[in-house]
């Protein structure tokens, strides 16, 4: 009786048993399947979002891309008035703003960088390096709105003139206007975003290069200075130069902060210290108050310039920062 | 001269000749790198010593309550209500991503999606803003949720990214014995990678948070006709909010409307300065527990 009865038993345990583990069975491939969607969805949406923003800006502008074509590229009077637009004084003025602030960043930000990676002791360090990346944190508007106010009138009252009469033969350096907006100004205020952006990425480069040859070299003789001139910065160059490049990128988008402190001049002038405007400083300033459909494709063309501008020097970037990684991997 | 025969054994060891032109080059180099950082801190401290000096005189509870001319309570509430909702839009899809590239991606689907990413990340604000007009304003009404979805965009590739680093933070074991157990793949994530993550993606949200709080250039096109003496929660139409209120106020040239503005930048400016100093807290925390 007991011997018939224990295998029956034992097997109706076991169809249950191997039912519930089905089912759980079932359940996890369907977990899995839907965790495994719903992560390729979100993914999915981040690119459609890239090719979305590229189609909605390029489709706003096409009114201005067939009626101006690439000439528009070149022809410097922005007259809304008069149903008249060209980018050509807007991307000078981008281009020298951005140069600019990039010329005085930087130096300034690889010095930090350097600085930070091997001068500080780490009790500073911890302290310092956030700070730097917390001028970062500064909104674009407070850090514009203090350029009016707090900057502008420096710039205008004392650097202006100080440097129009030590170097005031050099044409850049023109009779100040009478109030600080300027491109100099502008291009003072993307210096400070653009400092924090290579800083940091240019101290975690100076951070990875090897200790032990970086020691071989100082017990060579090497002095600090000539440690970093041989090792440091040869082997992460391409490196720094994808930092700047990122910094570049940020300097040419940004919109609020120039636009509060350019002044909205429309001409092309040698002078840093006179007016000027950028790209993305006239969309912010003029879409608001835009008079016609025109006036707004021709906005949206500028966005499409900056776009371009904007993806190629972020691809750029990309480019250089990858081939120097293989390198570096290829070296260790 | 003959450095043989002038040579004295008593004499101190100090450089001379072209070893002492190196070290002075050296040090000189030094305290330039020196001089760069405590530049970089002096301009953060003038900065913020400006804003706290200027907009802190404006402070007391009216003006924290009271709406134009008199306060600045509809555009905190307001910029409250948009960064909300673009948190709610955007942590899913960061975290979803981040668990897309360190769980689900091979080799060449990683690539793309950091590579979109990135350049979502580099994309200039005002592009994004053009987009959101183009999309949710153009022909219709400027609303609180196209702010959103405009700040939502910038704050994704930011939450991936931290995300993505404390996922890969997970200590390797944890994942063994799950797999050793037989537990699934959606089990394991949900149960042991995403807790074990949840300190490092509170951070990366809080990060991007205080990044898109600021933010100005897409709000300009997606709600900047408003009327900041009025509270509204509608987020179907144009919320007042803090950011592009202090740019309009600085393009007039009114002083009282300046100092509304230093109001509103202190506020705005000590917001986001405590949350990164706290999520940067809270992060270097919840490594340290990871490491042990």
């Amino acid at each position: 009786m007991n011997a018939t009865a224990g295998p029956s038993t034992l097997s109706a345990a076991g169809v249950s048993r191997s039912r519930s583990a089905r089912r759980r069975k079932r359940l996890d491939q369907i977990g899995d399947r839907a965790l495994y969607g719903v992560c390729l969805l979100a993914a999915l949406l981040c690119v459609t979002a890239i090719v979305l923003i590229a189609y909605q800006v390029v489709h706003g502008a096409s009114p201005a891309i067939s009626k101006y074509g690439l000439g528009f590229l070149t022809e410097t009077t922005w007259q809304p008035n008069f149903g008249q637009f060209g980018a050509g004084s807007l991307i000078f003025g981008t281009a020298v703003s951005s140069f600019v602030a990039l010329l005085l960043g930087a130096p300034i930000a690889i010095a930090i960088g350097l600085y930070l990676s091997l001068l500080a002791p780490s009790g500073v360090r911890g302290i310092v390096a956030p700070l730097v990346e917390m001028l970062a944190a500064i909104p674009s508007v407070i850090l514009g709105f203090w350029g009016v106010l707090v900057l502008a009138p420096f710039v205008q009252g004392t650097l202006e003139p100080w440097l129009h009469d030590t170097f005031g033969f050099i044409p850049i350096f023109g009779a100040p206007e009478t109030t600080g907006s300027s491109i100099f100004t502008a291009s003072l205020i993307l210096t400070i975003m653009v400092i924090p952006i290579i800083a940091s990425v240019s101290r975690d480069l100076f951070l990875a290069v090897p200790r032990d040859v970086q020691d071989g070299a100082g017990a060579l003789g090497a002095t600090r200075w000539e440690v970093v001139r041989a090792i440091v910065l040869p082997s992460t160059a391409s490196g720094v130069v994808a930092a700047s490049l990122l910094g570049l990128g940020r300097a040419l988008g940004e919109a609020i902060a120039v636009a509060q402190v350019i002044g909205a001049g429309s001409e092309i002038q040698a002078s840093l210290f006179k007016t000027g405007d950028t790209l993305a400083a006239r969309i912010a300033n003029q879409f608001p108050g835009a008079l016609t459909e025109m006036h707004k494709a021709s906005l949206f063309y500028l966005g499409v310039i900056l776009l371009v501008i904007g993806l190629a020097s972020n691809l750029i970037a990309q480019w250089i920062g990858r081939r120097f990684s293989f390198r570096g991997a290829e070296a260790r | 001269m003959s450095a043989g025969l002038d040579f004295d054994p008593t004499a101190p060891l100090t450089p001379s000749g072209n070893l002492r032109r190196r070290r002075i080059f050296s040090r000189v180099a030094e305290y330039g790198a020196t001089a760069a950082a405590v530049l970089a801190v002096a301009v953060l401290a003038i900065v913020v010593y400006t804003v706290v000096s200027r907009g802190a005189s404006a402070l007391d509870l009216d003006f924290l309550i009271k709406g134009a001319p008199d306060g600045i309570g509809p555009e905190l509430v307001g910029t409250a209500v948009i960064v909300g909702i673009a948190t709610v839009i955007a942590m899913p899809v960061g975290v979803l991503v981040a668990l897309f590239l360190t769980e689900f991606a091979g080799n060449r689907g990683a690539h793309t999606i950091r590579l979109t990413l990135d350049l979502m990340n580099g994309l200039p604000s005002i592009i994004i803003g053009l987009f959101v007009f183009g999309l949710l304003v153009n022909h219709k009404q400027q609303s609180g949720i196209a702010a959103s979805v405009a700040l939502a965009i910038i704050m994704v590739p930011l939450i991936a990214r931290g995300t993505q680093e404390v996922l890969l933070l997970v200590p390797a074991n944890l994942r063994e014995a799950a797999d050793a157990l037989g537990v699934s793949r959606w089990r394991a994530v949900l149960g042991i990678v995403l807790p074990s993550a949840l300190g490092g993606i509170l951070t990366a949200t809080v990060l991007s948070v205080a990044r898109a709080a600021g933010e100005t250039a897409p709000l300009i096109f997606a709600t900047s006709v408003f009327d900041p003496s009025r509270y509204s929660l509608n987020p179907l139409e144009a919320l007042p909010n803090v950011p592009v209120r202090v740019f309009q106020l600085s393009e007039e040239a009114n002083p009282e409307g300046f100092a509304e503005a230093w109001g509103l930048s202190f506020v705005l400016v000590s917001l986001i300065l405590f949350a990164s100093v706290g999520a940067r807290a809270l992060l270097a925390r919840s490594r340290r527990k990871m490491a042990s």
